[in-house]
């Protein structure tokens, strides 16, 4: 299926772009009349998965992060978040809540987010390749109802 | 400065604002444990009535407070938190862990 409306951004993974993408993010998705807590859903789950990209993909070096918006018929939106880092092993294990290779003061809580802020999550990945992560929303423009 | 801090024995309250996500939250941390460390209160409040956004580091910044007050003997208490920074917390139990107050309750 052919997107409505698309828009495509690269980001160097510092961690003082996690603010602008998020808002990018949702600024893109605007148009279609999203609530408040819609909008804040999106910007946590874009939050999560680009702050996965700078802390675990690329962990102490810097690399660029590719961010893809699509709007779908029906209100739906797609957001593809990727990173060309050292990539996930075992996918489970790093969406399972609490888990975190990092333990010093990361929650391991960031696929658990994206997951029960999002309708969708899916998560590729190759090792010493990078992972993509997509999230899926459909906004309850209110204008229908 | 993302974070204020008023000092007391009794009651030392972090007035925090902004967003709160991985980049900005290092600097908040630093200092309130340097405070807390300091001051060594017996309770500590973190105040989100300021916050306008947080994501999952917040929720490590809340365990991490309350792992630091518990070691001390003291107590954590966390005030102004908004409806969207209440459902990242509540998906970590920190109302478990810590007694919350939301937005527009008085206290």
């Amino acid at each position: 299926m052919k997107a409505l409306n698309e828009m495509k951004l690269t980001l160097e993974s510092r961690s003082v772009n996690e603010s602008f993408a998020r808002v990018a993010v949702s600024a893109f998705v605007a148009s279609l009349d999203p609530t408040v807590e819609e909008i804040s859903d999106i910007k946590t789950a874009v939050s999560e998965a680009v702050t996965n990209c700078i802390v675990h993909g690329y962990k102490n070096t810097m690399g660029r992060i590719y961010i893809w918006v699509g709007i779908f018929e029906n209100n739906v939106v797609k957001i593809r978040i990727r990173d060309r880092g050292c990539g996930i092993a075992d996918i489970a294990q790093a969406m399972a809540p609490l888990f975190s290779t990092e333990p010093e003061e990361r929650a391991g809580l960031g696929f658990a987010v994206m997951q029960s802020f999002c309708d969708k999550l899916s998560v590729r990945s190759t090792p010493g390749k990078g992972t993509t992560v997509t999230l899926i929303k459909t906004i309850e423009s209110r204008e229908q109802c | 400065m993302p974070v204020r801090i008023e000092k007391n024995k009794n009651l030392t309250t972090a007035y925090l604002s902004g967003e709160i996500d991985h980049h900005s939250c290092v600097l908040i941390r630093d200092e309130i444990d340097k405070t807390v460390n300091m001051v060594a209160p017996r309770e500590l409040c973190l105040d989100f009535m300021h916050v306008s956004f947080m994501d999952s580091s917040g929720i490590g910044l809340v365990m991490g407070r309350y792992k630091l007050m518990h070691a001390l003997g003291g107590r954590l208490r966390v005030s102004g938190v908004s409806r969207s920074a209440m459902k990242v917390m509540k998906l970590a139990g920190l109302d478990m862990l810590a007694k919350i107050d939301c937005k527009g309750e008085t206290k």
